[in-house]
């Protein structure tokens, strides 16, 4: 059994460590070393915790342990690099619902301490966290009940946006936003209900308050993110990621626990900078995407003039074998056709040509922030190639071919040219800078946001139609 | 027209001209449009094609002129028709070739009293959906790297720097004047020979293709009035522009080895731009290609269609048949120009020709449709690029760094009513919380300040492993359920237990996912 002196010492090892895995992810190769101060920093914290005071029920904990250990471990060794958006959502999930649970859990033992005491019981006889309730001031009981209510709402947020999110991401939903009539009356409505029922607890009515709490707010999670679409899943995952964060930091709350206040806020801050990151780089504002759909706009969009041309496959086979620096820009149509291993294929080989190739990233990409990243890295695409949009954006003047795959709103040149467009002022990467552009796509249809893109139909862009997949191998095979 | 439509190249009259509008190439082509093909004997050999690649093609071999002008529905041919040729034209009959109807309306109105058709592959507007069809461009082009040959010819110099065991040789210094298709030819041609090319052009937005080109874009040191681009080019340079410019070919002049120019306004004689003080300050030996000949040329000492030498021994090229000098890549180029042409003007790909008046690029190179004459054309809509964005003042220095102090009062101030904002609710929060919350507010506070410092560092890259690896830390809240489940309720114990599991999925799930995708980030 260790003392309370020793597990607070075992906390701050452990935030300390937690600080640390973040900061070490500035840097691809730190990351690796970092991620091992996470592991070693969660290990220390829990070991401090089941053996330091007031825990009891250990068989049911290692079981529980064991079991959830295996099912992470899992999960983690078969997840497709595609499918890691709808991952981080379900794990997100869990958080959520775990802090309800904590929650509610918190509340019943507080009515029972509280009952044993006026029943008459000894303060002795208790340990652990009830404990730690036994001694509580009335006020800080009244702040405890605030801080319950915190969690639950925020949980339960979190947990029912996370189920929608992953469904959506995982293709179990339809992706498109949809809302009840009314819209957001409900939101208001309900998150009003919440308040009302939060009041009624703090008065001192029972624990259904609770529950119904959680109900509501759960259904808040469910609607606001069903409303959203499937483009601005980056924006609502790294959302939730910043819910479960601030969950966790109010269940610390409620237990005074040093540990998981700090952890929580780190998590619930990185959430908030992602988000903040993914909406600048669609210039919209946070308020916009939580609320769905695109602003007003003002007057119609500049109408486009000429035609898009395509181009075949020996076409497209000899821009390549002519070009000495090419650019790739990968969208989420990338991972939909699982052509990055085609892609990183086509990189080896013009590489091994001596020509210059590079890919730019934008950071919506994908559906996850990063998320073209991690699907190049799995392709073994190097790093050191793989370019943010700042850093690559200047070089598309000098570029011979830049090659689109799958990407329509980020490359979409009406955000600059067009005043009257839903998407103007969004930084867009410049393709059509480049002395040719050739844009892998599917069908003639518009991007997510349903925008016309004149790119298309720009003097030096050639469409080059198929899955994106199939078109790279095809290609492949003209190269040697 | 009888089924299969005649389509015949007579021999160039012009003198000295070597092209020929179709080869046994686009002869394949056009008979795959299902016409049939008629040349006069020996109208390819100065092209180097010979009447049996014809033949093999599947050409007709006609004896004279006349015969084939009296068979073909459809003539193709290089050079504007000459009298005798225009007056062989006949009802119904259709030319293709170069025509310039602006300076020959008489030899149009002659055409058009026959009652033929004719097209002016001059007139192919620049449009994107015509490039193939734009003969202008591919002699110009051709012109242009000939400038560049005919130049090498008369230099006495490699144009590649070299250090020998025989001693320093510098590159030779090329100046080309004018950017357009011939002008960015010749840049291309003479870099690629290993010279060291300047060029320079009134519209100074070719500055970046004359750069892509690898040559180095002399600016003007003009601060007058902003000639550039918002009327196009044609506009004729003000005195002050003027100057500045011949202050700036005077500097280039004792320095450069070859000048290149080829500038030409559209519809107006050449402008002077190399004088013949410029030329005196030329060292011996330079070579001067003017480009513009045909026009009277830039430079005031060129003879059209004459090499000459000055006092000097400055060589100057007034060449004006450069196309024709590599007659056989004009040919080849110019006869896919028609080939194009003729596509376009046979849709159905049935052997049928069809002036379709309504299709821009037709209209805009029919100069004369069955007898009657239809030039000038209407305005066509010229670029398919996007209307230009109205064009945003580039800042100046002043209003830059006002800008930037602007900026960085507003970032001050909503830093500092952030923070007075964020005190004030401390101290609210302060005056009626009790001292146990505060101690956690304060940590809450400073790991939210920490958070937000540590975070803005990450790599955009690593945004997937930072959010799976703070899945993996927020499962934290493990502790949580660690602290409730030795609890006396069995319904606490079984959610404990519950949450237990699920952030266990987090913590472990979260870290290993971590590690697989940082495992895959490889350097090259």
């Amino acid at each position: 059994m260790l003392s309370i002196g020793l597990v607070s010492a075992a906390y701050i090892a452990a935030a300390v460590l937690f600080i640390l895995a973040l900061g070490g992810l500035s840097n691809i190769e730190a990351a690796k070393r970092a991620v091992w101060y996470g592991i070693v920093g969660m290990a220390v914290a829990v070991f401090a915790t089941v053996f330091g005071p007031g825990v009891g029920n250990l068989p049911i904990i290692l079981l529980t342990v064991v079991i959830g250990g295996a099912i992470g471990a899992y999960v983690a060794a078969r997840v497709q690099m595609t499918e890691m958006p709808q991952l981080v959502a379900a794990l997100h999930s869990f958080v959520g619902l775990a802090a309800v649970f904590i929650g509610l859990n918190a509340d019943l033992e507080l009515s029972s301490v509280r009952e044993m005491l006026a029943a008459g019981g000894a303060m002795e006889t208790l340990s652990g966290f009830s404990e730690r309730l036994a001694h509580k001031t009335p006020v800080e009981i009244s702040i405890m009940k605030v801080e319950v209510f915190l969690g639950i709402f925020i949980g339960a947020v979190t947990f029912t946006g996370s189920v929608v999110a992953f469904g959506k991401l995982a293709g179990k939903i339809d992706g498109k936003p949809k809302k009840l009539p009314g819209g957001h009356f409900w939101n208001a409505g309900a998150a009003l209900l919440c308040l009302v029922v939060g009041l009624l607890y703090f008065q001192g009515a029972g624990i259904w308050t609770m529950v119904v709490t959680a109900i509501v707010a759960g259904f808040i999670g469910w609607h606001l993110i069903m409303g959203i679409g499937g483009a601005d899943m980056p924006v609502v995952v790294s959302m939730l990621n910043s819910y479960s964060g601030w969950a966790a930091a109010a269940v610390g709350f409620t237990l005074s626990n040093d540990l998981l206040i700090v952890t929580g806020a780190l998590v619930g801050a990185s959430g908030a900078i992602l988000s903040y990151i993914m909406c600048r780089a669609m210039n919209r504002r946070f308020i916009s995407v939580i609320l769905g759909g695109f602003g007003g706009t003002g007057g119609p969009a500049a109408e486009i003039e000429g035609e898009m041309v395509s181009i075949d496959v020996d076409g497209v086979a000899a821009m390549l074998e002519d070009a000495d620096s090419v650019i790739i820009v990968p969208g989420y149509g990338m991972a939909v056709a699982q052509a990055q291993n085609s892609v990183a294929e086509l990189v080896r080989r013009l590489r091994a040509k001596g020509k210059n190739v590079r890919f730019a990233i934008h950071p919506v990409a994908g559906r996850l922030p990063g998320h073209m990243n991690v699907l190049l890295a799995e392709a073994k695409v190097p790093y050191d190639i793989v370019m943010e949009m700042d850093e690559i954006n200047d070089d598309f003047p000098d570029t011979d071919v830049a090659i689109v795959i799958g990407a329509n709103d980020i490359v979409n040149p009406a955000a600059q040219e067009d005043p009257n467009s839903p998407i103007a002022g969004m930084p867009v990467l410049e393709v059509w800078k480049a002395k040719n552009v050739i844009v892998l796509k599917r069908g003639q249809g518009t991007g997510y946001s349903g925008i016309e893109n004149p790119l298309f139909y720009k003097e030096n862009t050639r469409m080059f139609y198929g899955d994106a997949k199939h078109s790279i191998d095809e290609v492949l095979k003209r190269l040697d | 027209m009888g089924d299969a439509v005649k389509i015949g190249a007579p021999k160039e009259t012009y003198p000295g001209e070597a092209r020929v509008a179709m080869t046994p190439e686009s002869a394949r082509a056009l008979q795959k449009l299902g016409h049939e093909c008629l040349i006069e004997t020996g109208a390819g050999a100065a092209s180097g094609f010979s009447d049996e690649a014809y033949a093999e093609a599947g050409v007709e071999i006609v004896k004279t002129a006349a015969q084939l002008w009296k068979a073909a529905d459809v003539v193709v041919k290089v050079r504007p028709p000459s009298e005798t040729e225009a007056k062989r034209l006949r009802k119904g009959q259709m030319l293709i070739s170069f025509f310039h109807p602006a300076q020959n309306k008489e030899l149009l109105e002659l055409c058009a009293g026959k009652g033929s058709t004719v097209i002016a592959m001059d007139m192919v507007p620049r449009i994107s959906r015509a490039q193939k069809m734009d003969a202008l461009s591919s002699m110009a082009n051709i012109a242009g790297y000939r400038a560049v040959i005919e130049a090498a010819e008369n230099f006495g110099r490699f144009f590649t720097g070299q250090v020998t065991a025989a001693g320093k040789i510098p590159p030779a210094k090329v100046l080309v004047i004018g950017a357009g298709v011939a002008g960015l030819a010749a840049i291309g041609t003479a870099v690629s020979l290993g010279a060291e090319v300047r060029a320079f052009d009134v519209r100074p937005e070719v500055a970046e293709q004359i750069e892509s080109m690898g040559a180095e874009f002399l600016m003007l040191d003009f601060s007058g009035t902003d000639l550039s681009s918002e009327e196009g080019y044609a506009k004729p340079a003000s005195p002050e522009f003027l100057e500045a410019e011949m202050k700036l070919f005077r500097e280039q002049a004792p320095e450069v080895d070859i000048v290149i120019t080829t500038a030409l306004i559209p519809g107006r004689p050449a402008p002077k731009l190399w004088t013949k003080d410029m030329v005196a300050l030329m060292k011996p030996g330079s070579v001067i290609v003017d480009l513009a000949a045909e026009q009277g040329g830039n430079c005031e000492l060129t003879v059209p269609g004459e090499r000459t030498v000055t006092d000097n021994g400055v060589v100057i090229l007034g060449y004006t048949d450069l196309p024709s000098r590599m007659a056989t890549q004009a040919s080849t180029l110019y006869a896919n120009n028609i080939r194009h042409m003729l596509t376009d003007l046979t849709p159905e790909k049935d052997g049928r020709i069809v002036v379709n008046m309504e299709d821009d690029v037709i209209r805009h190179s029919t100069v004369c449709h069955e007898g009657e004459i239809t030039f000038p054309p209407p305005p066509v809509k010229v670029s398919a690029a996007p209307k230009k964005p109205a064009k945003t003042a580039e800042p100046t220095p002043e209003e830059k760094r006002a800008a930037e102090i602007a900026a960085f009062r507003k970032a001050t101030r909503q830093q500092v009513s952030l923070l007075v904002l964020g005190g004030l609710f401390m101290l609210l929060v302060g005056a009626y919380a009790p001292a146990s919350f505060m101690q956690h507010f304060i940590v809450f506070a400073l790991a939210c300040f920490v958070g937000f410092q540590v975070i803005w560092n990450v790599s955009h890259a690593l945004h997937t492993p930072l959010m799976a690896v703070t899945n993996a830390i927020s499962g934290i809240i493990i502790l949580g359920a660690l602290l409730q489940i030795g609890s006396t309720s069995w319904l606490v114990v079984v959610l404990a237990a519950v949450s237990i599991l699920i952030a266990s999925i987090n913590i472990v799930g979260g870290f290993l996912v971590t590690r697989r995708m940082l495992a895959m980030f490889q350097k090259s």
